[in-house]
């Protein structure tokens, strides 16, 4: 029997399934529309620089808890949110926070690609100059051409800036909408199937976009493409019935799942 | 497992696992046959095995094909990814096992024209043959069984083999010593039997693959083998 060998392997095989520290954590989480239970106790630890994506079958509460991460349900008027969801350990619901400052730091990007009618420019100078974070046009300028660098947009807009952000093709208004939201730079990135509306090209582009942004921020992403999933995120966590079924490393919850429903929901088998 | 909201998913994972199916027992009756042929000088019965291997090849080559559409169609996950990269995987062995068994019967002229095999020799590769006849039958079998526990101890099982394996080696030698005569028709059995061996271990390579798929998990990786007919040769060499 080889020691060495067997250490090796026992090692890789474990590398997958510790998880990082985490970045943000959901604790006993429940969530109200009026009378109707949407979450139902959800734990969930959210790993601080990797991305987390969250599957699951429609109705399940995937946007019900991402909206949970940045008080996104603030928002609407029936929701109420049980337990706590702590950022960076701070519990992002205490009274004391600001919630504006809060969704600086915990960005999102949603479905439909939704630039606001105004110029590229303007989008995402946006956010930089409600939250204060520039003041000089040069700022401005810096701030706008390095969000659009990241978000692989800046070479494709570079000469129209200055024309409406609506003009574009879906898949760079989606990037445009992530360039609006790491302008602020925030600590998370929310997407909330963010390449739905897209062509596998654009898709492409984003999901290589998530890859680098990886390096610098922590993103949940969720998304109804189990292929998308296993490709983007390092750990995967399926939500049944307002219910968190199972969590672990991607490359384990697509090969080798524990539990019944997540392999009968990833192989197309449910219901 | 229950059934795929696609129904013509099921029916593709079906086929290919027919596909497995048929290339085991065809791969169980090759090295049966071959090693009939081989010690009856049944020139036409190896032959149909010759031919068989035609028939095993094509087998792999469309369970390969139907292998890559699906995943290009269906992109499968978990246990459906799983037996599709193994059938892949097993299909390769089994094929293997074809050629080895066809390489057998090609011998078989050779070994016939040089007068009859000497009787106890012929008996423990008889005795190999069904151990390594065993080895492939029991392994579609208990694919087929889905039985993964099985597929452990047939693994381990592949030890008899060797030990066998070792014992029509020494046999041999001592024929060819005792006997210059024998050395070209023993030396065709030697040949024989290795292939019988290397059967074996294709079993071994199957009842691994097999196991992951039904499991999701590696078996823990074997000792190394010792091949102990090396030691034979430097020793009375
Ligand atoms: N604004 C709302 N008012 C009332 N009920 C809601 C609201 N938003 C969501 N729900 C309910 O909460 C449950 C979870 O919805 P949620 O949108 O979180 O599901 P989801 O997993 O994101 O589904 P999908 O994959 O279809 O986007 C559903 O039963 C839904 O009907
Ligand atoms: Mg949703």
């Amino acid at each position: 029997m080889n020691m060495l060998t067997d250490a090796a392997v026992e090692e890789t095989l474990q590398s997958g399934s510790k998880p990082a520290a985490s970045k943000m954590a959901g604790k006993d989480v429940t969530v109200h529309y009026g009378e109707k239970q949407a979450l139902f106790g959800v734990n969930l630890e959210v790993p601080e620089r990797q991305v987390m994506a969250l599957i699951g079958p429609s109705g399940c509460g995937k946007s019900t808890f991402l909206r949970c991460l940045n008080r996104m349900n603030d928002t609407i008027d029936i929701c109420r949110v049980g337990g706590s969801i702590l950022l960076d350990g701070e519990d992002i619901y205490d009274p004391r926070i600001d919630v504006v400052e809060l969704r600086a730091r915990v960005g999102m990007v949603f479905q439909k690609p939704n630039p606001f009618p105004k110029s590229i420019y303007e989008n995402v100078a946006y956010g930089p100059r409600i939250h204060g974070l520039a003041s000089k046009k040069s700022e401005f300028d810096e701030v706008v051409e390095t969000s659009l660098q990241k978000a692989g947009l800046f070479n494709e807009v570079k000469d129209r800036l200055q024309e409406p952000g609506t003009g574009l093709s879906g898949g760079q208004q989606q990037r445009l909408c992530i360039a609006r939201a790491i302008a602020v730079s925030p600590e998370v990135i929310l997407m909330d199937e963010p390449c739905s509306a897209l062509d596998p090209i654009a898709t492409a582009k984003v999901e290589e976009l998530i890859d680098e942004l990886r390096e610098n921020y922590t993103i949940v992403i969720v998304t109804h493409s189990m292929q998308q999933a296993a490709r983007v995120s390092q750990r995967t966590a399926m939500f049944h019935l307002g219910n968190l079924v199972e969590e672990g490393p991607t490359d384990k919850m697509f090969t080798n799942p524990d539990d019944k429903r997540t392999q009968d929901y990833i192989t197309g088998r449910f219901g | 497992m229950g059934e795929h909201t696609v129904s013509s998913f099921d029916e593709e994972l079906e086929h290919i696992d027919r596909l497995i199916r048929d290339m085991g027992d065809l791969s169980g009756a090759m090295t049966r046959a071959s090693t009939n042929a081989l010690l009856e000088s049944d020139n036409a019965l190896a032959q149909r095995v010759i031919s068989d291997d035609a028939i095993m090849d094509a087998k792999q080559r469309e369970l390969d094909e139907r292998a890559i559409t699906l995943i290009a169609k269906r992109q499968p996950m978990a246990q459906d990814l799983r037996s599709v990269v193994g059938a892949i995987r097993m299909a390769s062995d089994l094929e293997r096992i074809g050629d080895l068994a066809k390489n057998i019967a090609k011998r078989v002229g050779a070994v016939g024209q040089q007068g009859a095999t000497p009787r106890s020799l012929a008996h423990s590769i008889d005795a190999m043959a069904g151990l390594v006849l065993h080895q492939v039958n029991a392994v579609v079998e208990q694919y087929v069984q889905r039985n993964a526990d099985a597929l452990i101890r047939l693994r381990d099982d592949d030890e008899k083999v060797d030990i066998q394996y070792t014992s029509v080696f020494r046999e041999l030698l001592t024929y060819m010593m005792e006997d210059p005569r024998n050395i070209t028709s023993c030396t065709h059995l030697l040949f024989c039997a290795k292939n019988l061996e290397r059967i074996g271990d294709h079993v071994t390579n199957i009842a691994e693959n097999a196991y992951y798929v039904m499991t999701g998990s590696q078996l823990p990786v074997q000792r190394p083998k010792l091949d102990e007919t090396q030691m034979t040769v430097d020793a009375e060499s």
